[in-house]
């Protein structure tokens, strides 16, 4: 018995709500500061806030033990260049990103992230997660460093990357939350920040958000609040029947921080940014297939046969080792490591990899398919490093793929390990689980763009921080989120201790109140939230997709509209949990209208951000090269230019450790 | 023999994502506070599994197998797509395995590391 089609056929009567619901009752939170998002950047950001001795509340989707887009766990943990191994400064970091971004990334956000990374790792440490061989399981292994007993990840030569122990870092941190006194309130689905005097533009002084368990509303009031939430993959897919175990990205994911964010008047960069949603979850679970990329780095692949495909350097030269996979070669400073949030990487920092001409290879009848994984062909540490260690403590890997395959009797030191069989061009990219050609070219993900924020981590809204992967222009993945809610919870704190006492608007909160229930007052005949989302990611794949016009921009602003006052205006809620996915509707179709907009703004084509205007073709003219920040004013759209550098430009030093020494606050 | 019918909806699209063993399962419902995305709610007998309401909304991050008190009352089970594209063949021997499969191999034992 487990499923709910089981129990009805049983019992033969459906099952009633399992809370008590309480639409309208209004529950009122007054703290310090709040942070909404209750992840991995939430909680970090809550911990470091709280240590200042302020009181910080904390709204989170799902349940802050477990929940976010880091909640599965990681198993390494990038950007840790001031641990003792590494080779590589902040400034080569940084300048290594920004550079192969050509400048499209928040250099300042690199920066942070990178000065702070190791120390933020070690804080978890102290919390309870493994960051080193502490059992000498890996002792004499030349991914590891026998006195500081750190293993690491890519590159074992300027050793910064750091392979981790991250199953249960969530938790532990959940713990250390929970420890220092910060105050969760999980199921929350949050509908808006509160401004000073309800203006767009003004101050955020707190959220309002529903309880989708008991239908509960809560007012927030705080002195200073965190935006911690991630992406949107719900935006442009809407398949989970196909997508919700292949995505990395959960259902929660929907762009509510950007929505609540731009509808307060904060400022975003490059939302018009996206590539081809390759992870988007067309393919298989994550890390269940044969694979050599990411977690997998280094895994020898073989054809049917048993013949194994070649690895080459980055300058195309064929390697003639295993160890020689795991260090830069000759015209290489240093690797920088897949997974940190930029799209692209100069060639000469990449990782070595299967030879690129593998597709054509297996045209020709080379290698024939399927491929595998053999792990046997790895040195004893270095497949109980990738199949044990790896696999088993990254995200969406200890449950769904070590525990299962482990059960079912898979072993690497005898098995191999299959590979998906698709179209050749699937063989390009190394990460073979994502399945590159399953997903239809029309699907994109955001990426890149996000929140613009200064040297705090400060949105142009007084008393609006944003720490994030995914939400924040510049941010990255799971550590960089981490990292980067640690400073904004510091600063954010700081702010606090002198803030004025905030006093809502409360006509804002009563239109708010409004809007949030409107969906549970409609007939019950109205459409579902399954149903909106699916139309809001078909308008977005078609009139924002690989190629874009002006008119095709318009028409799709047009139709959100449409939706918004036809299918949407009547969509019902039955319960709770329907209501918070009907709201989540809503920020997609918010954070539709930025992209669009954003999108419409940059009147020229460009290379790096993946962006294409048919009306505008020509590649990457130089008078384009600016970022073009968007926020509302009296809901208008408002631009502005700003150099690509600009975190290097007055009111800033021109020195990365100058404004960090100015700003970091440490 | 033919057992009542009900106009009922199809079974959602997979179907199961998580399965509980009822013999083992107390029915504590750790599994459901901690669910990131409310896949699961209590059962309105006290004492026994959740029922599986909202399967299409599980990512598979195994929480609740990880916070579940009784080892074996949880089970996370990939959708049959993914479930039918995990195999494997031994090295030496040639044969073929899947996740699934009827007659499994016996089961690997070793730990992950940490």
């Amino acid at each position: 018995m487990s499923t709910w089609h089981d129990y009805v056929q049983r019992s033969g009567k459906v099952p009633e709500w399992p809370y008590p619901i309480n639409y309208d009752k209004v529950n009122e939170v007054v703290t310090d500061v709040l942070v909404i998002g209750g992840g991995v950047s939430g909680l970090q950001a809550a911990i470091n806030a709280r240590k200042q001795g302020v009181k910080v509340a904390v709204v989170e989707r799902g349940h802050a033990k477990r929940s976010g887009s880091g909640g599965a766990g990681v198993d390494h943990w990038h950007g840790a260049v001031t641990n003792p191994c590494s080779g590589v400064t902040p400034l080569t970091y940084t300048e290594a990103c920004y550079d192969s971004m050509r400048g499209w990334t928040g250099g300042h956000v690199r920066y942070i992230i990178t000065k702070e990374s190791w120390d933020t790792l070690q804080e978890c440490e102290q919390m309870g997660v493994q960051i080193r061989d502490v059992r000498d399981e890996f002792k004499g292994a030349d991914f590891r460093d026998d006195e500081t007993k750190l293993m690491f990840a890519y590159d074992y030569k300027t050793r910064h990357v750091i392979r981790v122990w991250g199953y249960n870092i969530k938790v532990k941190v959940y713990e250390e939350a929970k420890r220092v006194g910060v105050d969760i309130y999980n199921r929350m689905m949050t509908t808006s920040l509160l401004t000073e005097g309800g203006n767009q533009g003004g101050r955020v002084i707190g959220a309002t958000a529903v309880d989708t368990r008991t239908g509960e509303f809560y007012i927030f009031r705080s002195k200073a609040t965190i935006i911690t939430t991630g992406g949107a993959a719900r935006l442009t897919v809407f398949a989970p029947e196909i997508t919700a175990s292949g995505s990395m990205f959960d259902m929660n994911s929907s762009g509510v921080g950007q929505a609540i964010g731009w509808n307060a008047g904060a400022e975003f960069a490059c939302m018009e940014a996206s590539v081809p949603g390759m992870i988007i979850g067309f393919g298989y679970a994550p890390y269940s297939m044969a694979n050599a990329s990411n977690t997998y780095h280094g895994t020898p692949i073989v054809d049917a046969d048993g013949k194994e495909v070649p690895w080459v350097d980055v300058f195309g030269r064929e390697l003639k080792t295993v160890e020689d996979r795991f260090l830069p070669q000759e015209g290489q400073p240093f690797q920088l490591g897949i997974g940190i949030g930029i799209s692209q990487t100069d060639q000469e920092l990449r990782l070595n990899d299967l030879t690129h001409d593998l597709p054509e290879r297996i045209r020709k009848g080379e290698f024939k398919l399927p491929l595998y994984a053999d792990f046997t062909r790895l040195s004893e540490a270095e497949r109980r490093c990738i199949w044990g260690m790896m696999v088993g403590n990254e995200g969406k890997t200890r449950i769904a793929i070590y525990d299962t395959m482990s059960k079912a009797g898979f072993d690497p030191d005898k098995d191999l390990f299959q590979a998906p069989v698709m179209p050749l061009n699937g063989y390009l990219n190394a990460c073979y689980w994502v399945g590159g050609p399953n997903t239809p070219p029309t699907i994109r993900t955001l990426e890149g763009g996000g929140f613009l924020v200064d040297w705090n981590l400060k949105t142009n809204l007084e008393g609006l921080y944003v720490g994030a992967g995914f939400s924040l222009f510049g941010g990255g993945c799971h550590g960089e989120s981490h990292t980067t809610g640690r400073y904004a919870g510091r600063h954010a704190a700081e702010y606090a201790k002198t803030a004025p006492e905030p006093s809502p608007d409360r006509n804002q909160i009563e239109a708010e109140k409004s809007r949030a229930y409107h969906a549970t007052r409609q007939s019950k005949n109205g459409n579902g939230w399954k149903e909106i989302n699916a139309a809001i990611a078909r308008i977005m794949r078609d009139y924002c997709g690989e190629y874009k016009s002006e008119q095709t921009l318009n028409l799709g602003l047009r139709l959100l509209n449409e939706l918004k006052t036809t299918e949407m205006e009547s969509a019902y809620a039955s319960n709770p949990h329907e209501l918070g996915r009907l709201l989540e509707c809503h920020s997609l179709i918010t954070l539709g209208e930025i992209v669009l907009k954003a999108s419409l703004e940059r009147k020229a084509s460009n290379s790096v951000l993946n962006f294409n205007r048919l009306d505008y073709p020509e590649m990457d003219p130089p008078e384009w090269n600016k970022l073009l920040p968007i926020h509302q004013e009296d809901n208008k759209v408002k631009v502005r230019e700003l150099p690509l550098d600009f975190h290097l430009k007055a009111p800033y030093a021109s020195d990365y450790e100058e404004n960090y020494r100015k700003y970091s606050g440490v | 023999m033919s057992e009542k019918a009900y106009m009922i909806p199809n079974p959602p699209t997979p179907n199961k994502a998580v399965e509980f063993n009822p013999e083992i399962c107390i029915g504590c419902n750790l599994c459901v506070d901690v669910c990131p995305t409310d896949v699961m709610m209590p059962n309105p007998e006290k004492k026994q599994p959740p029922i599986v309401v909202y399967p299409e909304e599980c990512w598979y991050c195994g929480g609740c197998v990880e916070e579940c008190p009784r080892p074996g009352a949880i089970t996370m089970l990939h959708p049959t797509q993914q479930r039918i594209s995990m195999n494997w063949k031994r090295k030496d021997t040639g044969e073929l395995f899947r996740l699934g499969m009827k007659n499994p191999p016996p089961p690997n034992t070793r730990p992950p590391s940490g």
